[in-house]
């Protein structure tokens, strides 16, 4: 068994009075990668964000190879550049051009060099065929470039572990697919993920593990095959059926 | 109109317009970073400190520059605060436009996306980091209508300044025409030099909007 990356034991999160995550305990190894499924408000968004400390938590743990993530602590922004995320909405910075939004953090926060950080850029942005749009800015992209040149800016932090947030919700569906293989290439380069999606055939292809989150716990964990063909819980068989039928609605 | 007597002034209204511009600009400068102060104060809700700048923005805005000129002028020397004329006018004049500038680039930072901070943030850059190199240029644009708006209006307050003995346009205006009974030429010569001095900002403030606008903004 290869080392644990992130450890999330007994994790609360409450809203005001609403409890959104209650008790919830999740490990991710190395090389690792879990898709997270569960119906919409489910809080799937909500423990991603609990995981880079967007959101405080009111109770357990978060570890990252071994270093508590707190909300308040003095190494917050250096525990968040072992953490990639992709948005839904890309979140690229729209007065940057793509080469600056991706060297940014690399060279403000990491103190890297703006030449070696330059090549690198062009490199990854190269790997998602995207190197020619280096000069353009956010708003001359389509929605599934934006979510590439996202990707390649969490990439370039050389992150322990990447949290994908529902990246193609929000892309037109002939997008979806440029975006989903890169995320599935990343698999096949040893990549440890912990991704949120509601496309069940990329949940299937790329996932080690599928965890169905529903009334603020893990409610199943499987493989992708049994999961898929043979769940455990009757929830999972009825999440499964209802996706369809969301599905056809959603896009 | 007396032509010849224009001339004769005109010299008088260049070095009266040379300290209108100078101490507006010190003034605005000063202005401006005051603004962004109290601003990112807010933006950060610093505890204690962002009580006091709204005290202070309310304050400010809600006061004519006169008063609160005569108050730094004429206040300030009895509790043994004594300031020059021209340091007075800079003064007052970045008191009044703080709570102005503060008002344009706390409503640029709020249309900022919270979601853009979290992106920053959550690629490791600290939170001033985040303020300078993400949240700001994206609100400076949003700001810069409000802003050129306020640089135009402090500009024209400085024409106040003359109450404090500072001897800007309207000063030398008003004792040109004391002196001279010169009413109709030294308010020709007054009304020519406040265009002279705003009209090329105001322009130059809209080509710099539309610079902003287009450096990648929007959409």
């Amino acid at each position: 068994m290869s080392d644990v990356v992130l450890s999330i034991s007994h994790l609360t999160k409450r809203f005001d009075q609403q409890t959104i995550l209650e008790d919830l305990s999740l490990d991710v190894r190395e090389g690792e990668v879990v898709v997270i499924v569960g119906s919409s408000g489910c809080g799937k968004s909500t423990l991603l964000r609990c995981i880079n400390a967007l959101e405080e938590i009111q109770g357990g743990e978060i570890r990252l190879r071994g270093e508590p993530i707190r909300h308040n602590s003095k190494n917050l922004p250096e525990m968040r550049r072992k953490i990639g995320m992709v948005f839904q909405n890309y979140e690229l910075f729209p007065h940057l051009t793509v080469l600056d939004n991706i060297m940014l953090s690399p060279v403000r926060a990491q103190k890297r060099s703006r030449e070696e950080t330059r090549t690198e850029a062009l490199t990854l942005l190269d790997r998602v065929g995207l190197k020619e749009k280096a000069g353009s800015y956010p708003r001359q992209l389509s929605g599934g470039q934006k979510q590439r040149v996202a990707i390649v800016r969490a990439l370039i932090m050389h992150p322990e572990i990447l949290l994908f947030d529902e990246v193609t919700a929000a892309l037109d569906p002939e997008m979806v697919r440029e975006v989903l293989d890169v995320i599935v290439s990343l698999a096949d380069q040893g990549k440890t993920m912990l991704i949120v999606t509601h496309e069940m055939s990329f949940a299937r292809a790329v996932a080690d593990r599928i965890i169905l989150l529903e009334d603020r716990r893990i409610l199943e964990e499987n493989t992708p095959e049994q999961f898929f063909t043979s769940p455990k819980t009757e929830q999972a068989e009825k999440f499964l059926q209802s996706f369809e039928f969301k599905r056809k609605k959603e896009s | 109109m007396d032509w010849g007597y224009i001339q004769n002034v005109l010299p008088l209204y260049g070095k009266a317009a040379w300290l209108t511009l100078r101490t507006g600009a010190a003034g605005i400068l000063l202005a401006a970073i005051v603004g962004l102060l109290c601003a990112a104060a807010s933006h950060w809700r610093v505890p204690v400190l962002r009580r006091i700048t709204s005290a202070y923005v309310e304050i400010s805005r809600n006061t004519p520059l006169l008063i609160q000129l005569f108050f730094i002028y004429y206040g300030l020397p009895k509790i043994g605060i004594r300031t020059r004329p021209e340091a007075c006018g800079i003064l007052g004049l970045a008191f009044l436009g703080g709570g102005y500038m503060a008002e344009a680039f706390r409503s640029g930072i709020e249309a900022v996306d919270r979601i853009q901070e979290e992106s920053a943030l959550s690629l490791g850059l600290t939170r001033l980091q985040t303020f300078l190199h993400v949240i700001l240029p994206q609100a400076a644009a949003i700001s810069a209508p409000a802003f050129m708006a306020n640089v135009v209006f402090l500009m024209k307050e400085t024409s106040v300044f003359s109450a404090v003995s500072l001897m800007d346009l309207m000063f030398t205006a008003k004792d040109q025409i004391g002196l001279y009974y010169r009413t109709a030429e030294n308010l020709f010569l007054l009304v020519g030099a406040y265009l002279l001095i705003l009209l090329p900002l105001s322009m130059l403030g809209s080509v710099w909007e539309r610079r902003l606008r287009y450096a990648g903004f929007g959409t």
